[in-house]
C-alpha cells in the first residue's frame, strides 16, 4: 500500500450532528503525520475510521484503489497503539507479541523469528519470557506496538495518545523510539494527539483538527509561521498568537488609530473590519520602534522574557530582547512585517506582494 | 510564615476507642453470648430444669465418629452438602459467565435484561421452594405432570435423583443471576480499547474470552464463588419444603439435619456440637479457598517484580 485516501470521509451520530466534518485527504506511505486537537476535536473519531474500528456515515475510505470503507478491522493491514497499553494479562512478553501471528496461522518457527525480530527493535529482548502484566507502563505501551509491528503486511500504525500514561522522563525515550521505528520502516504513522510539542516533534505533517473539521495542514514550520486559521494561532505556540482587530486597506492596517505597515496589499474587506495575528516570537520591544505600548508584567522564562502590553485597548504579548531592560511602564513595540496575517472570518488571507522590492 | 508554625505535633488520642464501645456491646449480645450458649451445650448435657453435667468433648467424640448412628448421619449430610456445592458451583459459574456474556452492553435493553435477570433473586426462599414445590408435582404441578406426559420417569418425592436434580435446579434458577450480574459488572469494566485491539490483532471470540474476558474476571469468579459456596453449603429451606429431606435421608443436607436433631428430637447436646462443626467446616473451606487465590496472585506478582 503506497497512500491512503480520505475522499469526503466525515461521521455524525445523528442527523448533522458531525463528531467529524467530511475531510478529503492523502496519506502517503512512509511518512509520519500528527493529529492536533484539542479533546472532542474528532481525532480519535478519525483514527478509529482509518482503522476501522468505526465506519463512517458518509465518503470512502480508500487503501490505494481499493474501497476499504465497509471492511472489518482485521482484515485491514493496519496496527493501532491506544492511550492505556492493551497486553493480554496472561501471557508473557514474548506470546504477546506473536498473538497477532498466531492468530493468522503463521508457522510457529516463522512466528519465533519474527518475535526475536521486533523485540531486538523494541529493546524488548531481555523481558521476551517474563509476564507482561508486571511490566511499566511504558514496556506494556511498546508490547502494543510491537504486536502491530510483527505483522509484515500492516503498512499503517495508528498512534492515540500513546504516551498519556507515560511518565514524563520516559516519554522522550518512547518517543525517539517511535520516530527510530519510523525511519528504519518504511511505514505510515498517524499519530493522534492533544500536546503539541509531541505532534511537532514526531510528525513531517499536522492536521490541526477543531470541532471537527480540519483547519489545517501543514509542516510544523507552517502552522507556526503561517497559520491557516485562527485556531491554529491560538493553538500552536506557547503562548499562542497575538490577535488585534484592525482596519485593513491595501498595505496598511490601523489599530487604534496607530498605522501598521503590512508586507502585503490586501483587497478591503466588505466591511473594512479584519484581525492582525502576529506571534510574540515577532513583535518586539525597545527604546524606538513604531507602536507605543504600556507594559504590564513581563515573565522571565529564563532563556527568553516574554512581555504582557497594552497597544491602546488592546492586549498582546510580546518578546523582550536580551540587553533591553525595560524602564516604567511605556516602551516601544516593533512588529516584524513578513510575520504579520491578516485573518478575516477568523480565516487567514494572503496579501498580494508588490514589486518584491522589500 | 516560619517552619515552626507550620509543623503541628500529630495528634495521638486513645479515645476513638470509646465510639466503638457501643458496637463491640452490640456485637457481644448478637452474636458472641449466642455463640457461646451452643458451646456451652456442646460440650454439656442437660435434662432440663437447667442442670448440666459436664460431657467433655463427648458429642464431638461421637459426631465425628461414623461408626456411632449420630457420627454416621452427620458424614452422609456432609458428604450430600459438599457434593450439593460443588454441583451447584460447575453449574451456577459456567452458566453465570455465559449470561453476563449475552447481556447487552449499550441502550435501554440493559436495564429491561438485568431486571429480568434479578427477579429470581427477589423472591424469598420460601417462596421458591413452594413455587416449585407445586411446579413438580405429578398431579397438577406443570413441570412433573409435562414430564411424565412425554415419558420421562419423573417423582420428587419418591426417586432420590428426581429429587435432587429438582433440588440443584431450583437453586440453579434461584442464584445464577447473582453469578451472571457479578461477571456482568466484571465484563463491563474492561476498557473497550482491549476488544478494539483483539480485533486489529485477529483474535478469534473464544480467544477474547481466553485472553480478555475471563482473565479480567478472576477477581470477581473468587467473590461469586466464595459467595455461592457459603450459601449453598447452608441449604435449608428449598429441600425442606420440597423433599422435607428424602426421600429416605437423599436430600437430609447438615441444616435440615441439624434442625431435627435440635427441634424435632430436642437433642441440644449433639445439635450443638454439630452446629459447631458445621460452622468450622464453612469457615476453613472459604478461608482455605480465600488464601490460595489470594496466594497464588501474589505469588504472580512476586515473580513478575523479581
Amino acid at each position: 500500500m503506497t497512500r491512503i485516501t480520505l475522499d469526503g470521509v466525515g461521521h455524525a451520530y445523528g442527523r448533522g450532528n458531525y463528531a467529524l466534518s467530511p475531510i478529503n485527504h492523502v496519506w502517503q506511505q512512509g511518512r509520519a503525520y500528527a493529529l492536533l486537537g484539542p479533546s472532542g476535536c474528532g481525532k480519535t473519531t478519525l483514527l478509529n475510521i482509518i482503522s476501522g474500528l468505526v465506519i463512517p456515515s458518509e465518503g470512502r475510505l480508500l487503501f490505494d484503489d481499493r474501497d476499504v470503507t465497509r471492511l472489518p478491522t482485521e482484515q485491514r493491514n493496519i496496527a493501532q497503539v491506544f492511550q492505556f497499553p492493551v497486553i493480554y494479562d496472561t501471557m508473557t512478553v514474548a506470546e504477546n507479541l506473536a498473538f497477532p501471528l498466531r492468530n493468522r496461522r503463521m508457522r510457529p518457527v516463522e512466528i519465533n523469528a519474527r518475535v526475536r525480530e521486533v523485540a531486538a527493535m523494541l529493546d524488548l529482548t531481555a523481558v521476551l519470557a517474563r509476564p507482561a502484566r508486571g511490566l511499566t507502563a511504558d514496556a506494556k505501551q511498546k508490547i502494543s506496538l510491537g504486536r502491530g509491528l510483527v505483522r509484515r503486511d500492516v503498512s499503517a500504525v495508528l498512534f492515540d495518545e500513546p504516551l498519556t500514561v507515560i511518565d514524563p522522563a520516559l516519554k522522550w525515550d518512547l518517543r525517539s523510539k517511535l520516530k527510530a521505528v519510523h525511519q528504519a520502516l518504511d511505514l505510515l504513522m498517524i499519530y493522534v494527539t492533544h500536546d503539541q510539542v509531541e505532534a511537532l516533534t514526531f510528525a513531517d505533517l499536522v492536521v490541526v483538527m477543531n470541532e471537527g473539521r480540519a483547519v489545517q495542514i501543514g509542516t510544523p514550520a507552517e502552522l507556526f509561521e503561517r497559520p491557516a486559521h485562527k485556531f491554529v494561532g491560538y493553538f500552536i505556540g506557547s503562548p499562542g498568537m497575538n490577535f488585534l482587530p484592525a482596519r485593513v486597506v491595501g498595505n496598511s492596517a490601523v489599530v487604534d488609530n496607530h498605522q501598521i505597515r503590512l508586507a502585503g496589499s490586501y483587497a478591503a474587506s466588505p466591511d473594512g473590519h479584519a484581525e492582525l495575528g502576529i506571534r510574540p516570537d515577532y513583535a518586539t520591544l525597545g527604546s524606538t520602534g513604531d507602536l507605543p505600548v504600556r507594559v504590564r508584567r513581563v515573565d522571565d522564562l529564563g532563556r527568553l522574557r516574554l512581555a504582557h502590553v497594552s497597544l491602546g485597548q488592546h492586549e498582546m504579548v510580546a518578546t523582550v530582547p536580551p540587553g533591553y531592560s525595560i524602564s516604567g511602564q511605556e516602551a516601544r513595540m516593533t512588529l516584524s512585517p513578513a510575520h504579520l496575517h491578516v485573518y478575516v472570518d477568523d480565516v487567514r488571507v494572503e496579501g498580494r506582494m508588490e514589486g518584491m522590492a522589500a | 510564615m516560619s517552619d515552626d508554625q507550620m509543623v503541628i505535633a500529630k495528634p495521638f488520642y486513645n479515645r476513638g476507642w470509646l465510639f466503638v464501645l457501643p458496637v463491640l456491646a452490640f456485637v457481644l449480645f448478637s452474636s458472641l453470648i449466642p455463640v457461646m450458649t451452643v458451646v456451652n451445650y456442646s460440650v454439656q448435657d442437660t435434662f432440663g430444669q437447667n442442670n448440666f453435667f459436664w460431657n467433655g468433648a463427648g458429642w464431638f467424640r461421637a459426631l465425628l465418629d461414623p461408626s456411632t448412628d449420630i457420627g454416621g448421619r452427620f458424614a452422609g449430610a456432609v458428604v450430600r452438602n459438599f457434593i450439593f456445592s460443588f454441583v451447584v458451583l460447575a453449574l451456577e459459574i459456567p452458566l453465570g459467565i455465559a449470561v453476563s456474556l449475552c447481556i447487552p452492553r449499550h441502550s435501554w435493553r440493559v436495564g429491561a435484561v438485568l431486571v429480568v435477570i434479578a427477579l429470581p433473586m427477589l423472591i424469598p426462599w420460601n417462596v421458591v421452594g413452594t413455587i416449585w414445590e407445586i411446579f413438580a408435582r405429578q398431579d397438577i404441578g406443570l413441570l412433573g405432570s409435562t414430564l411424565n406426559r412425554i415419558g420421562i420417569p419423573y417423582n420428587d418425592v419418591e426417586d432420590p435423583f428426581s429429587a435432587w436434580a429438582t433440588i440443584v435446579t431450583i437453586d440453579v434458577w434461584h442464584w445464577t443471576s447473582m453469578v451472571a450480574l457479578l461477571c456482568y459488572a466484571g465484563l463491563k469494566a474492561i476498557p473497550d480499547a482491549f476488544y478494539q485491539a483483539a480485533r486489529i490483532d485477529g483474535a478469534s471470540r473464544w480467544s477474547v474470552f481466553r485472553n480478555i474476558e475471563l482473565p479480567k474476571l478472576r477477581k470477581v469468579l473468587i467473590i461469586a464463588m466464595l459467595l455461592r459456596f457459603m450459601e449453598s453449603f447452608m441449604i435449608y429451606t428449598e429441600p425442606f419444603i420440597v423433599t422435607g429431606g428424602g426421600p429416605g435421608e437423599a436430600t437430609s443436607f447438615l441444616s435440615i439435619d441439624l434442625v431435627k436433631l435440635a427441634l424435632g428430637q430436642v437433642d441440644l447436646g449433639n445439635a450443638a456440637a454439630m452446629s459447631l462443626t458445621y460452622n468450622l467446616i464453612t469457615l476453613t473451606v472459604c478461608w482455605v479457598f480465600f488464601t490460595y487465590t489470594t496466594h497464588s496472585e501474589q505469588r504472580q506478582s512476586a515473580i513478575e517484580t523479581a
